[in-house]
């Protein structure tokens, strides 16, 4: 909580300057409007009307709040279509496109981790595996895999396969990669000194796997999945765009089609939202696990 | 015991024995049983692995190259194999060789699409991004309070979904490649300020107070001596940020373009199903990607040829 003062700080600053920037982006629409109608715009009424137009360029923080508000609790417990009155989650608001995101996002991450897994094993105990496959592993990491997303979306949905699973493919694919390097580097981890205790306890390979390689990679393990989490959103949201099946990607791209900015910002935000959580709850695993397995810092 | 228990204990027997050949030869004709191209497929596969098995046997740097190589050529062979004797339509998957024609036929409309997303969007993003990163942890670097509030929004900014702001960019800068140079931006500032930030505090007391007694001041301590240090975690930042900047280039131009760029080409040619185009964009893409990434690292090398990392 040390940090506590200073963060603050920088968030207020970063509001600041959000509304300095709202202000500045607006206003040539404002006074174009002011010109047409012909009338002079005071310093004050021409900032107030920055902060509220209907389709701004950038909108005002507080506008982005409203959006939010009104997209996932207002349109639940009020709209036509929402929870409260049709039963089920409208698909006008941000819940229930956060929904179709996560799901796919948790499908994509549970297969990319749990191959990604299954490969590092296997490239740690066959030779063969870790000369061949690794190089693969590691150039792959640099190689712009989002590129191909919307190619796998539009193909599977050509051959029949459409909604969810398109999407938990790309997220499990960006997932992946990050799984299998962090765990090779983890069941590497235990040096000699240690494989050698084992031999002389004389120990299976099927021990040394389960008593000593597989929790020394833990810390290694912790921290691809937190990389591995971000980028299977992204990798969901990625997959939404060419095909308009809902989805908090659909809905930047919809926003972004109709103009309405405050849509594409809450979207936004409420992805960031997902992001953070989702990268805190692996924190928080994490911290337990290690913890309790004497391993935390 | 009945003779049937005899004749499936010795079929079993064998199983074990002879595993090392019979193994794979079992799964050849099982395989050829279901399906003869099948078989075909799987024993080209085996026999590769065994290969590849012999040639990791063995350590040395010929052995380290040709092992991976000999992988990713059998992939090609058998995705070629695959879809000339399954008869996939190329609007599914187009053959290796097909794609191959494809970039040979239309170098043209390659560049072109590469000079617009990689030379215009992403490298300028990329070079402003950096630029703008590392000038903001040198202007923060004096003041501890101001760090202890940005690298936390910073670490949680970098884990955050980024991409999405492109629909922003592009309704700001319009379609032409600024909006992708600003997403480029966004998406690489975080990751990089925090790789500085890191970076810059990096020397030890002792070098530090060394430079004391040297009575250098600030600006010369830090040209002297911090940002040398730095650079092992600056050039750590550089790399990771080639695939963020190529990533943001692309996936902003699936929000709005002028008719080039390789996120336009790949989103408008697979409305046409013109999928030997869209991979022939990827493998530009991807040989990029790795060239980038792998010029940067050249550059490290050169530049931090004093780490200890670079001298093992």
């Amino acid at each position: 909580m040390r940090n506590l003062g200073p963060i603050l700080t920088v968030v207020a600053a970063i509001v600041v300057i959000w509304y300095a920037g709202a202000v500045g982006l607006n206003a040539a629409w404002s006074k174009d409007q002011a010109a047409r109608a012909g009338v002079e715009l005071s310093f004050g009424e021409m900032v107030s009307q920055t902060l509220s137009q209907d389709r701004p360029k950038l909108p005002a923080p507080h506008q982005v709040a409203v959006e939010l508000w009104q997209s996932t609790w207002v349109e639940e417990t009020q709209g036509r279509r929402g929870l409260v009155r049709s039963g089920s989650l409208s698909n006008r608001s941000l819940v229930y496109h956060g929904w179709l995101t996560l799901s796919a996002t948790l499908l994509g991450f549970a297969i990319g981790t749990g191959a990604g897994v299954l490969l590092a094993v296997g490239i740690v105990y066959n030779r063969a595996m870790d000369m061949s496959v690794m190089p693969w592993a590691i150039a792959s990491q640099t190689i712009p895999i989002l590129a191909i997303a919307p190619m796998i979306i539009v193909v599977l949905n050509s051959i029949g396969i459409s909604g969810l699973l398109p999407k938990a493919i790309i997220s499990a694919y960006l997932s992946f990669f990050p799984v299998v390097v962090g765990m090779v580097k983890g069941l590497r981890s235990p040096d000699a000194m240690q494989l050698d205790l084992l031999r002389t306890y004389s120990a299976s390979g099927g021990q040394a796997f389960w008593k000593l390689r597989l929790p020394a990679s833990m810390p290694y393990f912790f921290a691809s999945l937190k990389v591995a989490i971000a980028a299977s959103l992204v990798g969901a949201i990625v997959g939404e765009l060419p095909v308009q099946q809902g989805g908090l990607g659909a809905r930047l791209l919809a926003g972004s089609y109709y103009g309405q900015t405050a849509q594409i910002w809450a979207a936004l935000f409420a992805a960031a939202a997902l992001a953070a959580v989702l990268v805190g709850i692996v924190g928080v695993i994490q911290r337990r696990t290690l913890t309790r397995m004497g391993m935390a810092r | 015991m009945s003779y049937r228990d005899l004749k499936y204990g010795r079929t079993a027997d064998m199983l074990l024995r002879m595993d090392g050949i019979f193994l794979p030869i079992a799964c050849v004709v099982s395989a050829g049983w279901i399906d003869p191209s099948l078989g075909m497929i799987v024993a080209v596969w085996l026999g590769a692995w065994w290969v590849n098995a012999w040639i990791a046997s063995y350590d040395m740097s010929i052995t380290r190259l040709a092992a991976p190589v000999l992988f990713g050529a059998t992939l090609l062979v058998l995705w070629e194999m695959a879809v000339r004797l399954y008869n996939i339509p190329s609007v599914i998957l187009p053959a290796p060789s097909a794609i191959a024609a494809r970039m040979a036929a239309s170098p043209d409309i390659l560049w072109a699409d590469l000079v617009q997303t990689v030379f215009k969007g992403a490298l300028s993003g990329y070079l402003i991004g950096c630029g703008a990163a590392v000038l903001t942890a040198i202007a923060i670097d004096r003041s501890p309070f101001l760090q202890r509030g940005l690298l936390p929004v910073g670490n949680f900014v970098a884990a955050l979904p980024i991409v999405g702001v492109a629909p922003i960019m592009v309704m700001w800068f319009n379609f032409g490649w600024e909006s992708k140079a600003a997403v480029v931006v966004i998406m690489i500032f975080f990751p990089m300020l925090v790789n500085t930030v890191e970076g810059l505090k990096a020397t030890e007391a002792m070098q530090r107070d060394l430079m004391k007694t040297y009575s250098a001041g600030y600006w010369q301590t830090l040209f002297k001596l911090r940002l040398p240090a730095a650079m092992p975690f600056i050039f750590n930042g550089l790399k990771i940020t080639t695939t963020l900047a190529l990533i943001g280039a692309i996936v902003a131009e699936f929000f709005g373009s002028p008719v080039l760029g390789m996120g336009f080409r790949i989103s408008t040619s697979i409305g046409l199903l013109e999928l030997e185009l869209v991979w022939a964009e990827i493998v530009v893409a991807a040989v990029v990607g790795s060239m980038f990434y792998g010029g940067v690292a050249l550059l490290e090398r050169m530049v931090t040829f004093w780490h200890p990392s670079q001298r093992g």
